[in-house]
């Protein structure tokens, strides 16, 4: 995946390549224009925001083709995680701890691998939420291309939008809060790339394991 | 356009009662179209042209008097041509001109994000503000009628205005000016019900139309322009008039409760997330283990 060493001097661990954090945040900055924009035409109330961002007809016609940027760095993270999102027997056991992983009883949570299975689901809603904001966007981009016949595809596609919207919106709430406020260096991971040694115990003991066990074979 | 306010309520030194005191009267304005005595001259496409500045456009030909299949974004007035075999009457030639209605409940309005895309005047007519437009579309989603047309030049959306820069001047539409057999007729709401009433009733007991009737759909609250037809009871005869057309299901869940329920959503997570900050802060990290793998933090 990546030629970079996982483990760096003064006891920091590799999280995520700069590939990684490079994709991360072009899928980051191009959900949060999107997600900006999209409020505005979700409610008049937040009208104001396609305002500030350029006006009504800047923010709609830039939502399309930032959509698309969305929708290829969703396909790279794809590409990139894909195989490592993959739910295994023992995300069962995680689950069943939740209530443990909320209150932050972290020493009675099952060890992760790379992610955890609420990563997964972050990736999987995300990408299949995706999925469906784009088909129902193509849609709504070319209203004009939809015949008459078929003139209940587009408030299908309409009100279909706005609900995978919903779900990206529960979902990026959580993930922004966990990455910032509520898990103390998931933040500078993916943007330095780097965490402690300690961090990776906690948080990704299965996969650290793996690591260090690479690491020695290798030697 | 009669104005409220400039409606007389005294009159200094005026013997006896003010004239026209009491009276009620109905501003709403309403285009009746009576099929039944159009000629498919098409006088009222052109007018449209004229009036609102289009020019002919290249158009297809489908072996029919239709202009062009449906209304283009600079096309807003179509006269529609169906054959059809009626039980009694044979072979007729049916001829509907097709533009916007005007809903009383306007689905295109609903749909709308934009602030002031679209406006609905006292008197009835829903008109388009192009100048904030801003191209989504949603307002094609919300129409039962087909009616809002994208325009790929100017990328935004139009259609039949019901000529409202004539009507506020007192004017009736260009369409209704340039109609040479009276089939077209412009006034209140009430007096063209009161005539549609009519003409359907001579239709039904003069003229063998025993459905005859006027089309003035109750799904979206009633229409600023009405049909006479030779039979109410299938519609979609005349180029596909909808029998009962609504604003879709979709839009009205995705407006209604969708909207309400997302928001409460919205907002609820953000305070249950503050609320769990508050009450379970941030995930530790066991730094002792540090010195077991001979490391710094």
């Amino acid at each position: 995946m990546s030629s970079e060493p996982y483990f760096l001097p003064n006891g920091r661990v590799l999280r995520y390549s700069f590939h990684e954090r490079l994709i991360h945040w072009m899928a980051g900055i191009s959900y949060v224009y999107l997600l900006l924009t999209g409020l505005a035409f979700w409610s008049p109330w937040l009208f104001w925001i396609a305002v500030i961002l350029g006006g009504g007809t800047v923010s709609a016609n830039l939502h399309r083709w930032i959509g698309l940027v969305f929708v290829l760095s969703t396909f790279l993270m794809y590409r990139l995680w894909g195989a490592q999102m993959k739910g295994t027997p023992a995300d069962k056991g995680w689950w069943d701890a939740i209530g443990h992983y909320i209150r932050n009883e972290d020493e009675k949570v099952p060890s992760a691998d790379r992610f955890n299975p609420g990563q997964k689901l972050l990736f999987w809603g995300f990408f299949i939420s995706g999925l469906v904001l784009l088909v129902t966007g193509l849609v709504l981009w070319f209203p004009e291309y939809i015949s008459w016949s078929a003139g209940w595809v587009r408030p299908l596609c309409g009100i279909l939008h706005s609900i995978a919207a919903l779900v990206t919106i529960a979902l990026f709430m959580i993930h922004a809060y966990m990455g910032t406020a509520m898990e103390r260096g998931a933040f500078g991971s993916v943007i330095r790339g780097d965490v402690s040694r300690a961090w990776m115990q906690t948080h990704h003991r299965t996969w650290y394991d793996q690591l260090v066990k690479n690491a020695s074979a290798r030697k | 356009m009669p104005s409220t306010t400039m409606e007389i309520r005294a009159i200094s030194g005026h013997a006896g009662s003010v004239p026209g005191a009491g009276m009620s009267r109905e501003y709403d304005v309403c285009k009746l179209i009576d099929v039944t005595t159009c000629i498919g001259c098409k006088a009222c496409e052109v007018a449209c042209l004229e009036w609102n500045g289009y020019s002919f456009t290249e158009t297809t030909f489908n072996n029919s008097y239709q202009t062009m299949p449906e209304t283009a974004w600079n096309y807003w007035n179509l006269i529609k041509f169906n054959e059809h075999e009626h039980p009694d009457h044979g072979l007729m030639l049916l001829m509907r001109k097709d533009q916007c209605m005007h809903c009383e409940e306007p689905g295109c309005l609903e749909a709308c994000p934009a602030d002031g895309a679209i406006v609905q005047y006292m008197n009835g007519i829903v008109d388009f503000q192009e100048e904030n437009c801003i191209g989504c579309g949603y307002c094609m989603s919300g129409c039962p009628f087909n009616i809002p047309k994208f325009s790929a030049e100017a990328r935004k959306v139009f259609k039949c205005t019901l000529c409202v820069d004539r009507v506020s001047q007192g004017l009736e539409p260009a369409c209704i000016k340039s109609c040479p057999t009276g089939c077209l007729h412009f006034g209140s709401k009430d007096d063209m019900k009161d005539l549609a009433e009519r003409r359907a009733k001579q239709l039904r007991e003069q003229s063998g139309f025993s459905k005859a009737g006027v089309y003035d759909p109750k799904g979206v609250g009633g229409t600023h322009v009405m049909y006479v037809l030779h039979d109410t009871s299938q519609p979609e005869i005349y180029g596909g008039l909808p029998a009962d057309p609504r604003i879709p299901w979709a839009v009205k869940l995705w407006k209604n409760p969708l909207k309400w329920i997302g928001n409460f959503g919205i907002i609820a997570g953000a305070l249950g997330i503050f609320a769990h900050y508050l009450r379970f802060g941030p995930k530790l990290v066991k730094e002792d283990e540090q010195t077991k793998q001979g490391g710094k933090q």
